[in-house]
């Protein structure tokens, strides 16, 4: 391990012991235009690992959009998105899934039919002996200690057996992040994951992120201001597409500019 | 090629007139999923009542235009009691259950007329005999009268949605029939309209094409399918569209017919709506969207 | 007048409104702030019946509105401006304003008077009559929005961040409409995230987050305590 610690933030356990150092995540000039509408407009931003960091930004400010081409879902107009240092720009969401990026969603995306479990363990599977179809699924324990420890973390083992479309949203919206978790991946992308909770889900959900973090990357797209400086350790704030702000969030919150936009003063 | 100009002449006109009566039939399907994404199976249906009741009417009366009027209202009513009982439940839900459901009335509507009605085809005496002369063949006047009729319902359709109120209360809800709804527009009751216009609309052209055609149980399907093809070509709610598509379609079978059978010639209209759904889903009739 | 008592709205399972509380007396401007994804537009949806609340009452006069089809809503004298303007795009200006003005009740006499008077307080309207609402610049499609809102001659209109993505000279055109719609004695809800403007225009403002009401105090308070307006609005 290196010695000195002063670029990096805190230093990254788990499976990326031979990746390069420097940033997980670098974009360069992202730009995403949509006909005459510059959704995205030349940020470039870099992700140390380890860290927690929230993008926020008012109405309109290209979080969605930026969130949609880091993660696959649009491919970018111009720029590069590097991903442990490979271009990944443009590449479906599912390839860049392979590549060690989970993302959760807005809208809830779990498979209502299936036991929490079940779920995560589908998700889990897809990482390992994916392609087997021969045996049993039942039959890979490696995949259901994982999928068990990802209930763990998040706080669902106790409901393994219910079926996912029982749980309250908070915790559908947890299990999310458990499926996102259940992939291995090195960054975890979050959308807005306290929407439509309560204040006491919101606290749950903001712990458990604070629990995982400890082995991962985690990009955040937050409304809620508390999550957002409770959790994060860097901040970038978007407006108009750009980028109007970066910093901790004592900077942020000293900053005029961000106080200007968000307020209008 | 070798075909005669006078045939052409014969054929263009034939795809003219069948286009027109088809036009009625398709601008209410276009209508219908314009303002509430229903994707009416039963249309087809809707005509075959129509020429049954005309038939019926017609057998009775003695009165051709009084069957045409009798036949379109009670259809009309027929329509209307069909979307607050059956369609109305489903708004909303996916269009697959909608398909299901407006199949399923289909075959409840074929098995019906069936009971009625009997397995025997009825006879539609057309109210105009006689015919003109084109270059050496004779051209029944009625076919002529049965296109200009359907133009001029058509047409009576096109001034009521560009300027009456409720024309813009339908053009609103077709647009946007949340925003419609919250600025007043009884949008419940636009649907039950719209559904009871397009079943109308439906009946008069199967009694008007009764004579051309014959009426039995089985007709529906034919135009249901005809229909369909035309909405998708001129674009799914788009009026002129399906206007021009019904023309377009019904000129293109007519004039496959001088070369193919007519039965064959239909296949021309599938290879419209396969290419029509390749290049330009929206409509060959609709700019394509920016 | 109106009144929220309460109220929790879902979407599907998500949570919106846990609770909300609001009061608006007959003309009456008041504010209601908060960050994105509170519950803003939730609640003007919930008053306006276009989506039903599963908890708590909403009434209107003295009735019940909660869950009400939203064209009878309309009728008792509410009219929506929703966030993204929702002009009818194929329709035109004069078409647009039709769908408010051509209501059962209203004399021919009557109609042109509101007419004229739209097209008085917004001339842009006027000279763009015969135009398709899509062919509108932003800032226009917002007038035609409100403009169209007015002519359901309504009691109270809820108005749904009509500055949102505005140049600032527009800005201050909708801050002139609200006055006058003061003036005539419309209630007005207003939704903003431009504090100086909400704080202007209202008498009252409520401040939510996270679907409910956190703050509720006289504007002309807020104005002076800046502490609380960082606390819920800024960052």
């Amino acid at each position: 391990m290196a010695a000195d610690r002063s670029q990096e933030a805190v230093a990254p356990a788990g499976n990326d012991r031979g990746a390069a150092s420097g940033p997980i995540l670098r974009t360069e000039e992202l730009t995403m235009r949509f006909g005459g509408l510059t959704a995205v407009n030349k940020v470039s931003i870099a992700i140390q690992r380890g860290e927690i960091r929230a993008i926020i930004g008012p109405n309109g400010a290209g979080k969605s959009t930026f969130f949609n081409c880091i993660t696959g879902v649009l491919r970018p107009t111009s720029g590069r998105i590097f991903l442990n240092g490979e271009d990944v720009a443009g590449l479906p969401p599912n390839e860049v899934s392979h590549k060690g990026l989970a993302r959760s969603y807005q809208i809830t995306n779990i498979l209502p039919g299936a036991s929490v479990l079940e779920n995560v363990r589908i998700a889990a599977q897809s990482r390992r002996h994916a392609w087997n179809m021969v045996r049993n699924r039942f039959s890979f324990p490696d995949v259901l200690d994982r999928a068990r420890a990802v209930l763990d973390s998040v706080g669902l083992r106790e409901a393994e057996d219910e079926l996912a479309a029982n749980l309250s949203h908070g915790a559908q919206r947890n299990l999310e992040i458990g499926i996102a978790l259940a992939t291995e991946p090195q960054l975890l992308c979050l959308d807005e994951p306290t929407a439509g909770m309560s204040v006491s889900e919101t606290r749950i959900t903001v712990e458990l992120v604070r629990r995982i973090a400890k082995d991962l990357t985690i990009v955040i797209v937050e409304h809620d201001m508390e999550v957002v400086m409770g959790l994060a350790k860097t901040i970038t704030v978007l407006h108009y597409g750009e980028v109007l702000a970066e910093g901790t969030p004592a900077q942020i919150q000293a900053n005029p500019r961000v106080q200007e936009v968000y307020l209008k003063t | 090629m070798g075909i005669p100009f006078d045939q052409i002449l014969i054929q263009t006109i034939n795809g003219l007139v069948n286009g027109m009566i088809l036009a009625l039939v398709a601008s209410g399907l276009t209508l219908i999923f314009g303002i509430m994404d229903v994707v009416n199976f039963a249309h087809g249906e809707l005509v075959m009542l129509g020429a049954f009741t005309g038939a019926t009417t017609l057998a009775v009366t003695g009165n051709f235009w009084l069957a045409l009027i009798v036949a379109t209202l009670a259809i009309a009513a027929f329509g209307a009691v069909l979307q607050v009982s059956t369609l109305r439940p489903l708004l909303g839900r996916d269009p697959l259950t909608t398909i299901l459901a407006t199949f399923g009335i289909s075959l409840v509507l074929q098995k019906y007329a069936l009971w009625q009605w009997g397995p025997s085809a009825r006879k539609l005496q057309e109210p105009i005999t006689g015919q003109f002369t084109l270059f050496y063949l004779q051209y029944p006047w009625y076919r002529i009268a049965t296109a200009l009729l359907s133009a001029a319902i058509i047409g009576a359709l096109y001034l009521f949605l560009k300027y009456g109120k409720f024309g813009i209360w339908i053009r609103a809800a077709m647009q946007d029939r949340v925003m419609a709804q919250a600025m007043g527009i009884p949008v419940p009751s636009l649907h039950i309209a719209v559904f009871a216009i397009g079943a109308g609309m439906a009946a008069a052209s199967g009694v008007l094409f009764g004579p051309l055609a014959g009426v039995t149980q089985n007709i529906g399907a034919d135009f249901t399918l005809r229909a369909f093809i035309v909405v998708v070509v001129g674009g799914m709610g788009n009026l002129g569209g399906s206007i021009l598509a019904s023309i377009f379609i019904s000129l293109l079978e007519a004039y496959a017919s001088l070369i193919v059978s007519p039965s064959q010639a239909v296949i021309v209209s599938f290879v419209a709506l396969i290419l029509t759904l390749l290049f330009r889903p929206t409509g060959l009739f609709v700019p394509t969207p920016k | 007048m109106l009144t929220l008592d309460n109220v929790h709205t879902y979407y599907g399972k998500s949570h919106i409104l846990h609770g909300v509380s609001i009061e608006v007396r007959a003309g009456e401007v008041v504010g209601l702030l908060g960050r994105n994804g509170v519950g803003k537009s939730t609640t003007l949806k919930t008053v306006m019946g276009l989506v039903r609340p599963s908890e708590g009452s909403v009434t209107f006069e003295g009735r019940e509105i909660g869950g009400m089809a939203s064209h009878h809503v309309a009728h008792l004298g509410i009219a929506w401006v929703p966030e993204d303007r929702r002009i009818f795009r194929l329709l035109s200006v004069m078409e647009n304003l039709r769908t408010g003005l051509d209501r059962p009740g209203v004399t021919e006499a009557r109609r042109t008077a509101l007419l004229d008077k739209i097209y008085a307080s917004f001339p842009v309207l006027a000279e763009r009559r015969n135009q398709a609402g899509g062919t509108l610049s932003g800032g226009e499609q917002q007038m035609l929005a409100i403009a169209r809102a007015m002519m359901l001659e309504p009691k109270i209109i809820l108005l749904d961040e009509p500055t949102e993505g505005l140049m600032p000279r527009m800005v201050s055109q909708i801050r002139e409409i609200i006055e006058v719609l003061h003036r005539d004695g419309v209630a007005i809800l207003l939704v903003e995230q431009n504090v100086p403007l909400t704080l202007e225009a209202s008498e009252r403002v409520y401040i939510m987050e996270k679907g409910v009401v956190r703050h509720h105090a006289p504007a002309a308070d807020l104005q002076a305590n800046h502490a609380v307006i960082h606390q819920y609005l800024g960052v």
